[in-house]
């Protein structure tokens, strides 16, 4: 069937900001189906409120607008775009909501717009409990018993009836937000009361619990003549019981025989057919390990975390392809572009093991529960490709960043034989390092399998790594010779082995430490041995057919397939690995736009990255695509088949500017700023030295190592003092600290992982924060804007909100700014981006941060002020100036718009997690609310972030003191706007005594009627609570945050957020939107 | 023990010896699926051909003797790169390593499979050694190799003795040419009796048995060797029974018909084929498993038209037989291993054979 030549206008759905259950596998469908649809000629028009991703540029749709996600937006940008069609199966959970809302309400058919990709009909048959189990009993597709209930008595009644334990799922909800597994009934109450309230349409289903069942999940498509096919089926090392977003996935699926297989292939292709869904669909089995029973567990009828995880696992485009069928085409129409000789009506073949480990962020929110169940908590997740298992789980280990790089990392040897066996019942982000150990402990691995019901196949292959682990550790010295001896009088390894543990994946750094040899002579024995990793291709059809698509991974023991190209000047980009809080999609949106930049002026790009939901891992972004750990020898590996011309490490985040010096060492050219001059910006001694050069003041600060010298370089500062260690991203372990306690509290847990850097202990400046980004080309500058952040210094930038153009300071301050940013830039020999963070104390100008790279906030900023920033840094980094690219230096005029980006925050999903906002980074993403006035920008941001109010008109406050005087005011603007202000004593107190209607209410550990029934009353709109600095933290205050947040009740834990909002609302009655087509936003000069 | 994969252009291949030790000289083919490894070494269809699996992790799941698709493994030779050495499955019996040395196959595991596809892919299938003879004398060896043929290797995997398969419907007649068990299976689901008869049995003596329809199987090797067979389906496709033939059937219905084949450069093998219905326009991911095709562009619409054609190559998939009730796929509907969508077909058989009283 050929494309459908009534669809000219497309209007395509984003999915938001960045939440945990909702991530960067959005913007990378989304993206591909855009240049998908236009590719076809079709009008684009996007609607995404989320500005760092690549979806949003204006080459990418026609039009762009980055407003928020609501019906009544939609609604107004259908009027004045009017789109022939709407596409909502690309932007995840929000955009099909949004799309039922529209179509239930009327409004698309009113106004003749069909939505394309499926239809409204399937999407209820598919997201609906009942309507789903009614068409999966139709055609005979067996669900677990289930019951949608809308009160907590029938689901009581339920359980009863089906036996404990039972699983809860409310509809329409974003990554199982406000799901679980209940064991009995105080457990079902709490968690129904809670699924009820989140659910859309207050529904939640009561489920027989198959918890220990195989989960298995298979990737479909279908076009609208009703071919069907599967792109890829996965198997969860985890047992059902862990949402699929914190398993361990493997694919294709191990451990199924091809009855098995066949069986829930057939099965899949039957749903999507009963369900008539034209484009991708992800459906999840639970499957009996021990017989061929199966359920159906869930279906998603959209492009999905699952489908960007198969994109990249197979090399088949599910999104790009989605979007042609939803324009009309067939699959046996739509090339596979891999192959080039293939069509998308075939099924990829597999000639590897991907492994896909979740990122899950523990090491933000250290008194989070670590525990993994059918609520996803995972921000983002790695990827890996290798010829065995073991290889790829390796490999997936060390792309993970977080200190672990073998199954020897989490160490849990203080656990007896007896207590170990108790621990491997935990389910959390440390469980294959409990099995590992528990191996090692000679624990049968029967038994480690009845207790864990992960299956053996499985952790027999852990036990293939241990036993590795073992046979190198046989070849370290014995201790007492090892004293006198050095390691090079050592004799060299054994061949066979060092291939063999090369095979499995082992990192020369690992094999040293377990022979007692450097990580050097390792290399210089493989060197010896030749033995070298070798790279083959994901061409999607195990080599059946060539395949020109330059898409690698690495082994050892193989031939290589890639070829290294010599006619081209070559740079290699590297990516910024997985998402987490800190370094998100932003990075992502830089080293695309980068690779972009250079392939514009001829280069041959080189991609090395390990996130399955980028755009930057698209196949088709650079010329060649290394799917890689991003760790030194990794690189070191890609740099010695490729030998680059040069090195970007600007636009990866932390994690490519970690690889500075190894690359450096390797012999590779760092293009733009040189790593002496990143190393100076971190080397506070060094950085100082440069501020005073530049004469700009900083807030004194002095390095150190030890707690005792952090409490005495803190008496010296005074308090409060800011206490953090150096080489970090997003305020990691950042901490205010306001007494000698607080800082030896901290340094402890800095000092938990071993620190090659020094501590930073500065005085804290209570001010304005203000944020720059500028391109500079060793001579020249361009400040594309000044942002200013609402809440003052002290809460972590990425955590503020933030407004451009800076509005509240004076002209000759933001003189000084780029005086300042100038001097600095000069100063660090800048070639490319630098990112500077002040503090503004009057008209003083403190400079606290300097980042000589991108920065979070880049696309923001160059999305609002139609400057490229990032090809202008790629280019300047090639050597071009900025007056020959047409760029006047210098501070660049406003924009005649206000645009503020918003962050948000997924502290619902993350139990035990606090909420109270400070230095140390805690969102997960932003949205913008852009528009003439500074009002209607905020309103829309607020708006774009999900904080609808009002709908009761009551709230909270609880404040500490020196936040009063200012409540007081906010108070009584909330109570002119109609709210009732519930306050604990003291704050009531001084609400009372200025006139504020306040009602007092008891404390939480005061009896009932209190703080918590209010709250679990669902009766309140907003909780303003702002928690004291230091360690000192209330437990009264952190379970009111808590129980707010998980019953879905907005917190604000800043009063110049509180003031914001309070803002926001009372403009809100007066406020009409008008939308921007930011595509058409342009310098006024 | 080492093990070596001498191909017939030269390349040598270095693994361990898996099965059993003996020498072997075959065709070299690859099979792409990711599951169904047993089914592989279990369809008659490999006689002559050494296996070469393209997923990389073989055994996973072990080995359950009731997913054979014939009671022993015919293929020549077995490689692949990791055999598991703890498979895992509820249905699991055996592992891979015993069924190989209990049938006496030979294999090799630890070489870099991918890259002997892509040289099967590039030179197309040739022949060649596995052996654990490390003084292997190339010079010696290649000619060997050269001048090895898979013969009339039918002759190898057809039954012996004719026998039945008790139903109560339909009567089916099935050529075992080195027929998987699947295909009498998925009839005699359907209610159908299924009188297997061996390869060499003659028209009339099937015919003599008044079968309500004839299936013709798969097979091994080049259908050109089968002349004898060719003569007596000739005599089939002339009584009016419906027939129903698969692969190697498929391709001796269309020699017997004036039709010709050639071989392919490497064939098709695995589960994930994109075959045309045209009748419909739908397509189907089919289960293949052949090295030779039918020449369409000769065929005379008097004497059939293409039924199914593949979306990759466009090559012949099957044939619907003008003025006769008979029709004919390249592929395998039976699946075992593979996808089941088009197991449809044989509904259209009972169809044929006037629906299923």
């Amino acid at each position: 069937m050929p494309k459908n030549p009534q669809i000219k206008r497309v209007l395509v759905l984003g999915s938001g900001p960045i939440v945990i259950g909702q991530a960067a596998e959005f913007d990378y469908a989304g993206t591909q189906a855009c240049r998908s649809l236009k590719e076809e000629g079709v009008e684009v028009i996007l609607l995404n409120s989320n500005p760092a991703t690549i979806m949003t540029d204006g080459d990418i749709a026609d039009k762009v607008y980055i407003e928020p996600l609501t019906v009544e937006v939609v609604e107004q940008l259908i009027l004045k775009e009017k789109p022939d069609s709407v596409l909502p199966t690309l932007g995840g959970q929000a955009g099909l909501n949004l799309a039922m809302e529209l179509d239930e309400s009327g409004f698309l058919r009113e106004h003749q717009v069909k939505l394309i990709g499926t239809t409204s009909r399937t999407i209820r048959r598919a997201e609906d409990r009942q309507e789903f189990k009614d068409a999966m009993e139709k055609i005979g597709e067996p669900v677990a018993a289930s019951l949608v209930v809308k009160t907590v008595e029938d689901g009581k009644a339920f359980a009863d009836t089906i036996g404990y334990p039972v699983v809860l799922r409310p509809a329409y909800t974003l990554g199982g937000s406000g799901g679980g597994i209940a064991y009995d009934e105080q457990q079902l109450i709490e968690i129904l009361e809670n699924g009820l309230r989140l659910s859309r349409v207050g529904e939640v289903l009561v489920e027989r619990c198959i918890a220990g069942w195989k989960e298995i999940e298979y990737e479909v498509m279908r076009d609208g003549a009703g071919n069907r096919i599967t792109v890829c089926n996965m198997e969860n090392l985890d047992p059902v019981g862990v949402h699929t977003g914190d398993s361990i996935v493997v694919a294709p699926s191990q451990t199924l025989e091809d009855k098995e297989y066949q069986m829930l292939r057939t099965s899949a292709l039957n749903i999507i057919s009963e369900l008539g869904i034209t484009g991708g669909c992800n459906v999840q089995y639970a499957l009996n390990p021990d017989s061929f029973e199966y359920c159906v567990i869930e279906v998603n009828p959209r492009v999905s975390r699952s489908s960007a995880l198969a994109s990249k696992a197979t090399g088949y485009p599910i999104a790009k392809v989605a979007a042609k069928i939803a324009l009309g085409y067939t699959l046996d129409e739509i090339p596979n572009v891999i192959t080039g000789k293939t069509y998308a009506s075939f099924e990829p073949m597999l000639d590897y093991c991907v492994v896909k480990i979740p990122r899950l962020p523990f090491d933000k929110f250290i008194g989070a529960t670590r525990t993994l169940t059918t609520q996803m908590k995972a921000t983002g997740e790695v990827m890996s490709i290798c010829t065995n298992f073991e290889g790829a789980l390796m490999k997936a280990i060390r792309s993970l960043e977080q200190h672990v790089d073998s199954l020897m990392s989490c160490d849990f040897s203080d656990l007896s034989v007896e207590r170990l066996k108790q621990a491997l019942q935990i389910v959390d982000d440390r469980r294959i390092w409990r099995i590992a150990q528990a191996i090692r402990l000679g624990i049968p691995q029967e038994e480690i399998h009845r207790i864990t019901r992960i299956d053996l196949w499985f952790i027999d292959k852990i036990a293939v790594l241990v036993e590795m682990e073992q046979a190198l550790k046989s070849q370290a010295p014995a201790e007492q010779s090892r004293d006198g001896k050095q390691p090079e009088s050592l004799p060299l390894l054994d061949e066979d082995l060092l291939r063999a543990a090369k095979r499995l994946e082992f990192p020369d750094t690992v094999i040293a430490e377990l022979t007692g040899r450097t990580a050097d002579q390792i290399k210089e024995m493989r060197r010896q041995y030749g033995i070298t990793a070798a790279y083959k291709m994901v061409d999607t059809c195990a080599a059946e057919f060539a395949a020109s698509t330059p898409y690698y991974y690495s082994v050892y023991g193989g031939r290589n397939e890639a070829v290294r190209t010599e006619n081209r000047k070559k740079v290699l980009v590297l990516g910024s690995g997985p998402i987490r809080i800190g370094q998100g999609i932003e990075f992502d949106f830089c080293s695309v736009h980068c690779t972009w930049a250079f392939a514009k002026e001829g280069y041959e790009t080189i991609i090395v990255n390990n996130n399955p939901e980028t755009v930057s891992t698209d196949f088709d972004i650079a010329d060649k695509l290394y799917f890689e750990p991003l760790t030194p020898e990794d690189v070191e590996n890609i740099v010695n088949l490729e030998h680059p011309d040069g090195a970007v490490v600007q636009f990866g985040g932390q994690t490519a500017i970690k690889l500075t010096r190894a690359l450096m060492e390797m012999g590779v050219p760092i293009l733009g700023t040189s790593a002496e001059d990143v190393d100076a910006a971190e080397d506070r001694e060094l950085f100082d030295q440069i501020l005073e050069q530049c004469h700009i003041p900083r807030p004194k600060g002095q390095t150190v190592f030890t707690a005792d010298e952090a409490v005495a370089a803190a008496g010296q500062l005074g308090y409060p003092v800011l206490v953090r260690p150096s080489y970090v991203l997003g305020g990691q372990g950042m901490h205010i600290a306001v007494s000698d306690e607080d800082v030896r509290q901290y340094i402890g847990i800095i000092n938990q992982i071993a620190q090659e850097h020094p501590i930073l202990v500065d005085k804290y400046l209570m001010g304005k924060e203000i944020e720059v980004d500028a391109v500079c080309d060793g001579e020249d500058i361009l400040i594309p804007g000044i942002m200013e952040h609402i809440e003052r210094a002290g809460i972590h930038s990425g955590d503020s909100i933030s407004v451009y153009p800076a509005k509240s300071i004076s002209q000759k301050t933001r003189e000084t700014i780029a005086e300042y940013t100038k001097r600095l830039a000069r100063a660090l020999h800048v070639v490319g981006m630098i990112n500077i963070q002040f503090i503004v104390c009057g008209e003083e100008v403190y400079v606290i941060e300097v980042n000589p790279r991108s920065s979070r906030t880049v696309p923001y900023i160059s999305k609002v002020t139609g400057i490229p920033i990032v090809p202008l840094a790629a280019k300047v980094i090639m050597g071009h100036r900025l007056k020959e690219l047409g760029y006047e230096p210098g501070l660049q005029p406003e924009a005649k718009y206000y645009a503020i980006k918003m962050p948000v925050f997924s502290f619902e999903k993350i139990r035990g997690a606090d909420i109270s906002l400070g230095p140390e980074m805690k969102s997960t993403g932003e949205c913008l609310g852009i528009a003439e006035n500074f009002d209607e920008a905020l309103y829309k941001a607020f708006l774009g972030a999900g904080i609808r109010l009002p709908k009761y008109k009551n709230m909270i406050m609880t404040v500490r003191d020196e936040d009063k005087p200012e409540a007081v005011e906010l108070a009584k603007r909330f109570e002119a706007l109609g709210y009732r202000i519930f306050a604990t004593l003291n704050t009531a107190k001084a609400l009372q005594a200025a006139g504020v209607h306040a009602v007092r209410t008891n404390k939480i550990e005061q009896p009932s009627p209190n703080l918590m029934d209010l709250i679990l009353g669902h009766k309140i709109d907003l909780v303003i609570d702002t928690p004291n600095q230091g360690a000192e933290h209330s437990k009264d205050g952190f379970l009111i945050r808590r129980n707010a947040i998980e019953t879905g009740v907005n917190v604000l834990t800043a009063i110049d957020t509180a003031r914001a909002l309070v803002t926001s609302l009372e403009n809100a009655e007066r406020t009409k939107l008008t939308l921007i087509d930011i595509a058409q936003v342009r310098r006024r000069s | 023990m080492k093990a070596f994969l001498i191909l017939e252009d030269g390349t040598v291949f270095t693994g361990t010896s898996i099965g059993s030790q003996r020498e072997v000289i075959s065709e070299i083919v690859f099979n792409t699926s990711m599951t169904g490894y047993l089914e592989v070494l279990t369809d008659p269809s490999y006689a002559g051909q050494a296996v070469c699996m393209t997923y990389p992790l073989i055994g996973n799941y072990g080995i359950c003797y009731d997913d054979a698709e014939s009671e022993r493994p015919w293929l020549d030779g077995y490689i692949v790169h990791e055999l598991a050495r703890t498979p895992s499955n509820f249905r699991s019996q055996d592992t891979i390593q015993n069924f190989l040395l209990k049938y006496d196959i030979p294999g090799i595991a630890g070489i870099d499979t991918r890259d002997l596809t892509k040289i099967l892919r590039e030179k197309g299938t040739m022949n060649g050694m596995i052996t654990t003879d490390e003084h292997y004398d190339l010079e010696a060896v290649l000619p060997r190799l050269k001048a090895y043929t898979t013969g009339n290797v039918v002759e190898k995997v057809t039954c012996r003795e004719k026998s039945v398969l008790e139903g109560t419907g339909k009567r089916v007649a099935l050529m075992d040419f080195g027929a998987k068990r699947n295909i009498a299976r998925s009839l005699n689901q359907r209610g159908c009796q299924v009188t297997i008869y061996p390869a060499d049995t003659t028209a009339e003596e099937i015919l003599a048995d008044h079968p309500d329809g004839i299936m013709l199987s798969n097979g091994p090797g080049d259908p050109k060797e089968c002349t004898g067979i060719i003569r007596e389906v000739r005599k089939l496709y002339e009584s009016d029974v419906p027939i129903f033939a698969i692969c190697l059937g498929h391709q001796l219905m269309a020699l017997a018909n004036g039709c010709d084949t050639h071989k392919m450069k490497y064939g098709h093998r695995g589960g994930n084929h994109p075959v045309k219905d045209l009748a419909t326009g739908q397509v189907y991911i089919s289960s293949q498993n052949h090295g030779y095709v039918v020449d369409t562009e000769q065929v005379s619409p008097q004497v059939a038209v293409p039924a199914f054609v593949n979306v990759n190559d466009g090559t012949n998939e099957g044939l619907s037989y003008t003025g006769k009730n008979i029709f004919t796929v390249q592929f395998h509907p039976e699946a075992c291993p593979g996808p089941q969508d088009s197991g449809y077909l044989f509904d259209r058989f009972m169809n044929m054979m006037g629906g299923n009283q």
